[in-house]
């Protein structure tokens, strides 16, 4: 079997299982529809640390712990750490693998990153260079404020298109052999720009390139929307998600009630005050691996599309007049039969 | 709706036409509301001075320094921005949003050391408002005395 399916497709020959999966989050996130999922909820946001950036580092940490022992390793068993998250110079990602002390591999893919995780570890693992592999991404609602906005105290208001960070980091540990869902597909993809520039609305900026990335990988795989029990992009949020789903309708492909979005499930919008809904890449990561991969593994659903985008600016970009070009990576994530 | 040109400028009308819509109304109302709230307990404050017979000037700076305290006090307990969530400009405009933007980022700031934290930030988000202020009382003045010849 071929491993390149058409444009930007990777099929895995020996496909990677999901041995174990976890997530630790904030408050905010176990107060949500999905709280009761969540591994772990903290019940504040600093978790006794000193700033932001401690606490979202102590997330990444317990998130890795947790998958790690979880089907009862240590770290010295995982050949490759695979990790990232919003910070200037990834700090969280790469302060993590210090205690970790797994060799490491940084990624920034914004709030795409764990699909970059799942692929890359994914071609480690059937490419033959690993046995096992963690790949982790953590956010924190007020780490990002700080950095791409306001000191988080000010008095802000935020305008209906804002989406609101999760705090959450989620941790997935890949084997080559075991029980659990498998990773059959990954579909890497191309950074797009449509020209948009305001950084308080970046459902619409990332619409068009999960649009693109959908659409590529149906086209590699010769697959319909229809063979997939669940299409979930990542943060795009309820501005973003009924574009993509148009753009998606004007290309002839109609989407049904299967296409979610982890940005949408993670809160519940008429009661918390997220405005359009979740982002950051704990979003994608925390709903994957507590909500969706538990769903696999019960067969509730058999095969997933997961989608997640990242708006790829910076505070320096968007302030230069810079627009704001997104990616989105698509993987698939199966029970076998 | 003008044609569009590029497929970029296509995708910005699409989306646009499906972006929700500030609530311009209700963000004008409420701005009224909490910035009016804000000023009436300045006023009742500054009507009770005058009344215990504090001379207008000296009553016009404590109530300056009570609604900054009450300010940058209500940013420290971790209030003051969820009122200027819901009240926006009616909440950044007076006094006490000035305190707010002084102490929020010494908050923030203050975990990177006091100079290159505090000191190095406190201005951020101030800054801007300070700065262009001196500029136009500069060209105020300026105007004033090219028109009238009195500095």
């Amino acid at each position: 079997m071929p491993k390149r399916l058409g444009q930007q497709t990777v099929a895995f020959s020996r496909p990677p299982v999901l041995l174990s999966t976890a997530s630790v989050v904030g408050p905010e996130e176990g107060k949500g529809p999905l709280g009761q999922y969540f591994d772990v909820v903290k019940q504040d946001r600093l978790l006794g640390q000193k700033s932001w950036e401690l606490a979202e580092e102590m997330l990444c940490e317990e998130a890795c712990d947790l998958a790690i022992k979880k089907v009862g390793l240590t770290p010295q068993q995982v050949d490759f750490f695979l990790a990232g998250d919003l910070l200037n110079q990834i700090i969280t990602a790469n302060f993590s693998a210090r205690t970790l002390g797994v060799p490491f591999l940084g990624l920034f893919g914004a709030c795409s990153t764990l699909a970059e995780g799942l692929a890359l570890g994914g071609m480690l693992l059937d490419g033959g260079f690993a046995s096992t592999v963690l790949t982790a991404c953590a956010s924190h609602h007020d780490t990002a404020e700080r950095q791409y906005r306001y000191p988080t105290e000010l008095g802000v208001q935020r305008p209906p298109t804002a989406q609101w960070t999760v705090t959450g980091a989620g941790a997935v540990l890949m084997g080559l052999s075991g029980p659990g869902p498998v990773l059959t597909h990954a579909t890497v993809g191309k950074v797009i720009s449509m020209g948009l520039k305001d950084p308080a609305d970046l459902g619409s900026a990332m619409a068009p390139a999960a649009a693109e990335t959908i659409w590529q990988h149906l086209q590699d795989t010769g697959r319909l929307p229809t063979d997939y029990d669940l299409i979930a992009t990542g943060d795009l949020g309820a501005v973003g998600h009924p574009i993509c789903r148009r753009l998606l309708a004007d290309r002839g492909l109609a989407l049904g009630e299967n296409f979610t979005d982890c940005g949408l499930l993670i809160y519940d919008r008429n009661r918390q005050n997220v405005d359009a809904g979740g982002s950051g890449c704990g979003c994608s990561a925390v709903v994957f691996a507590s909500y969706l991969v538990p769903r696999l593994i019960a067969g509730e659903i058999r095969r997933l599309l997961l989608v997640p985008t990242g708006a790829l600016f910076s505070p320096t970009s968007w302030k230069q007049g810079q627009d704001i070009p997104a990616v989105a990576h698509a993987v698939v994530v199966e029970t076998p039969a | 709706m003008a044609p569009a040109r590029t497929p970029q400028e296509a995708y910005q009308q699409t989306a646009r036409a499906m972006q929700p819509r500030r609530p311009i109304l209700k963000n004008t109302v409420l701005a009224f509301l909490v910035g009016g709230l804000i000023c009436a307990l300045a006023q009742l404050f500054l009507s009770y001075l005058l009344g215990r017979g504090v001379p207008q000037k000296e009553a016009l700076a404590v109530t300056s320094g009570f609604m900054v305290f009450w300010g940058a006090f209500l940013t420290g307990l971790g209030v003051y921005d969820n009122i200027g969530r819901v009240g926006g400009m009616g909440a950044a405009l007076p006094i006490t949003g000035f305190a707010n933007s002084m102490v929020s980022p010494a908050i923030e700031y203050k975990r990177e050391g006091y100079v290159l934290g505090v000191g190095a930030k406190l201005f951020t988000v101030a800054g801007p408002v300070i700065v262009y202020g001196l500029v136009s009382a500069v060209l105020v003045v300026l105007a004033r005395w090219l028109l009238t010849g009195r500095p």
